[in-house]
């Protein structure tokens, strides 16, 4: 690998896509489908949401056209790609009844060998994250790990903030740093529209020979590294976290949590959308004839109160407690257990809560409580 | 800001989710809600040549005082049990399980020969190493002396390593009881104190003491300053315990309780059993009391 | 006398207690002992002793008809039985009955009364022993109403 950047021309996109096919790659990006920009496999260019951008703000995300014909002109949508590499619904194994005992049969069906188009920063944060959560232990998750070692990584630099972002917040982008294969910026300029490459890896190194590319310039680098500058003034939201986990932790009984009870649905919509939220259930079943059993691993909220039942009733039978749960472990608990904080400042939470719950605007209350009540001593 | 970890290489055939089959050897009841079964591995689970051995992947496994499996029962669904057995006879696995819910009112309703599927073991362990030259004081309630049985084993197994061992079980009836024929085995050693309770009884039916089990605190002997106590039941149990062993000035690190959580997986990933920043299915069951004290008292953790 | 008296100052309910008073209180003591299977005392008896158990079990017991009677409470070694003298209308609440051979002090109430009457100082620091006791009794009798080995199911 070289430090080496180069120029990929617009019109010469699809061929960064036929590259990565024709490596046996499933190539999977964003899409427009229901109003809302979302992940699925893409075999075209035109499969990506030319020239669409997203208004994003608490509890409210619209598609909008741009006036140019950007492929990445978005910022993030409901989705993001831990449905690959952790699926909603996943068969672990089939028994099946054999005399008086069963027989396991693992689930070992090949997984994909994806190809990620269009990574921004945050979430190449909340794969680091996860990889923490199902690689980094004691236990490793089995279906985690041979998606994850499998992936390229197509990341693109945001060169414009959402309503909801605080990637800088978290010190997660807007610029993609590690962890990628290539890294592009989309740059439209006039009539000029290119990408800056920049290779991450010599997987990335590889496919960039594939595709025409010619060197980038140091005006071609100064001026992605300027938009994406510019996209880090345009932060949505800020997340003030010095001392964020003590802060949180001292605050267990706190009169906010009260208060955001009373709004908070208990949709579980901020945990599906959360690219960090890894919390599952099992579900075991049978067929008809009772002969084949199966147990498939979905997706969970700590919204939900089954989450914490135990026999006789749920450990956080109150919304309040479902809440505290969710935000200190995602900004506080997370730090003890996995190193790292569970948020990557995407904004998802906020845009995709149905009552505008803010997770910035929570712990800003808490904080300003607590230096109110300094300032009254 | 998350730094990249790069993910481990190992091998994919070990799927900690995959359960292996053992067989009923033995049920006994308990209570009338209440039921002990012995498992064995089989032989031919997985095509394992030889399970006796223990180890990964095998289908014995050694297990230490605390530890719990997961029990899986075709079709029905899998939930943890804490290991009751004796630790320095793993070939056996022993638990004991109330029936509580759809899971375990099967698994109750086993019979022998019946296959149960096992994860495990799993989790951290009572602290019987450490304490080696202490008084011990067990405090129990209910089925919560089902995983501090393997702890009593050891401690009888090795009597010798502690100092004065007390033993204080509490459950609602005489009937609730848990073990009755090893208690009163125990009751007749002479080292060890066995004091046991129930919350009422009629005189023809029980000749032990009555009371909570919180009054039997100030009867166990031990010296505070040497003692490590292990205190497995309902949380609100263990509460009001905790209370009374601080009054015999035992200290917050010389007590070890045991947690009880939803879990699905036992190895950290699907999140149910989070107590703060805790896993407990591997941070736990079994926590030094000082290392979650600002969580105890709180609600809804 | 002696004896008693050492016997009273060595026992923890009446720690730290003025010598003074334990020469009172031991002149309104003094050592019983029940069989296994003697009720000490009766519900409804009029209440003009209390207990300290040196060593044995008694238990407290209620009669319910048709049920016969119902354990709800052992006391043992050290423990302090009977308090419903210190209070009116000074009746016993409960049967109490020896479960073993039990050996006791025995306290005439209506003597301790009358050296509380005289000694207001000892009255007060008796009834917070006493209160203690009864406070220990009550959460003990509150843990039992929440059925804290998690018998609901």
């Amino acid at each position: 690998m070289s430090d080496e950047q180069f120029i990929i021309e617009g019109t010469d996109f699809q061929k960064l896509l036929d590259a990565l096919r024709q490596q046996g790659y499933t190539t999977v990006g964003p899409t427009v489908r229901d109003g809302a920009i979302v992940y699925d496999e893409i075999a075209s260019v035109k499969d990506l949401p030319i020239g669409w951008t997203d208004e994003q703000d608490g509890g409210r995300y619209r598609l909008q056209k741009r006036n140019d014909q950007a492929l990445f002109g978005y910022v993030v949508g409901p989705h993001s790609w831990k449905k690959f590499l952790h699926p909603p619904v996943l068969s672990l194994w089939k028994a099946r009844k054999n005399g008086k005992s069963f027989e396991i049969l693992p689930n070992r069906n090949d997984s994909p060998r994806y190809a990620f188009i269009g990574v921004r920063s945050c979430e190449l944060h909340a794969i680091f994250i996860q990889d923490r959560v199902f690689t980094n232990g004691k236990f490793i998750d089995p279906h985690y790990q041979a998606r994850r070692q499998k992936v390229f990584i197509v990341a693109v630099n945001c060169v414009q903030a959402g309503g909801t972002c605080f990637c800088v917040s978290m010190k997660t982008g807007p610029k993609a740093t590690l962890g990628f294969d290539l890294a592009l910026t989309e740059i439209i300029d006039g009539q000029k529209h290119y990408f800056v490459v920049e290779v991450g890896t010599e997987k990335g190194a590889e496919i960039i020979q594939r595709v025409p590319a010619k060197p980038a310039q140091p005006n071609d680098i100064q001026i992605a590294e300027e938009r994406i500058a510019r996209a880090a003034q345009q932060m949505g939201r800020h997340l003030d976290t010095t001392d964020i986990k003590n802060l949180l932790y001292r605050n267990l009984e706190h009169p906010r949590w009260d208060e955001v009870a009373t709004r908070c649905l208990n949709c579980a919509n901020c945990t599906m959308v959360c690219p960090t939220c890894f919390c599952t259930t099992v579900e075991d079943v049978t067929d008809l004839t009772g002969t084949e059993a199966e147990r498939v691993r979905k997706w969970d909220s700590c919204f939900t109160m089954d989450f914490s039942y135990i026999h006789g009733g749920s450990v956080r039978a109150s919304a309040k407690s479902r809440y505290r749960q969710w935000l200190t472990h995602k900004l506080a608990s997370w730090i003890d257990q996995f190193g790292t904080s569970g948020c990557v400042g995407c904004g998802r939470c906020i845009t995709w809560c149905p009552v505008a719950i803010d997770i910035t605007e929570e712990v800003r209350a808490i904080r300003e409580s607590e230096q109110v009540s300094k300032k009254g001593e | 800001m998350a730094v990249a970890v790069k993910p481990q290489t190992i091998e994919i055939s070990a799927d900690p989710m995959v359960p292996v089959p053992y067989r009923v050897l033995r049920v006994r009841r308990e209570t009338p809600d209440t039921f002990t079964l012995e498992l064995e591995a089989l032989t031919s689970a997985f095509g394992h040549p030889s399970p006796v051995q223990t180890g990964e992947g095998s289908g014995v496994r050694a297990f230490a005082p605390g530890q719990f499996n997961m029990l899986y029962l075709f079709g029905v669904g899998e939930v943890p049990i804490s290991i009751s057995g004796d630790p320095a006879q793993p070939e056996v696995l022993v638990h004991t399980v109330r029936a509580v819910g759809a899971v375990t009112r099967a698994i109750c309703a086993l019979k022998r020969d019946e296959i149960v599927g096992v994860r495990g073991p799993f989790g951290s362990a009572w602290p019987v190493a450490e304490a080696v030259g202490n008084d011990i004081v067990i405090v129990a309630g209910g089925v919560g002396l089902a995983p501090l049985r393997p702890a009593i084993y050891h401690l009888l197994n090795h009597r010798h390593e502690y100092g004065r061992v007390a033993l204080l079980y509490g459950a609602r009836t005489p009937k609730d009881m848990l073990y009755k024929r090893e208690l009163s085995e125990w009751r007749g050693r002479f080292d060890i104190q066995v004091e046991v309770t129930v919350d009422a009884a009629r005189p023809d039916e029980w000749r032990g003491n009555v009371g909570v089990v919180t009054t039997l605190i100030s009867r166990a002997n031990f010296d505070p300053f040497h003692t490590t106590a292990l205190v497995c039941g309902p949380e609100v149990m263990m509460r009001f315990t905790i209370l009374e062993l601080q009054k015999r000035e035992l200290r917050d690190d010389q007590i070890y309780i045991s947690m009880e959580r939803n879990m699905k997986c036992a190895i950290g990933f699907c999140g149910h059993c989070q107590y703060g920043p805790n896993f407990v299915c591997k941070d736990g069951p079994v926590f030094r009391f000082d290392k979650v004290r600002e969580l105890f008292g709180k609600r809804e953790i | 006398m002696e004896m008693l008296d050492r016997l009273l100052a060595e026992h923890p309910f009446f720690k730290d207690l003025d010598p003074r008073y334990i020469k009172l209180i031991a002149e309104c003591a003094r050592n019983v002992t029940f069989k296994a299977g003697d009720f000490i005392f009766r519900e409804g008896d009029p209440s003009n002793k209390f207990w300290l158990i040196r060593s044995g079990k008694v238990s407290l017991e209620v009669f319910a008809p048709g049920r016969g009677p119902i354990m709800i409470e052992t006391l043992g070694d050290g423990d302090v039985m009977g308090w419903s003298w210190a209070v009116p209308p000074y009746r016993k609440q409960y049967d109490a009955r020896a479960l073993e051979l039990t050996r006791a002090l025995e306290f005439d109430a209506l003597c301790i009364r009358g050296k509380c009457d005289e000694e207001p100082k000892l009255g007060y620091e008796l009834f917070k022993r006493f209160a203690q006791i009864i406070g220990q009794r009550l959460q003990a009798t509150r843990l039992r109403l929440i059925d804290i080995y998690g018998g609901r199911s």
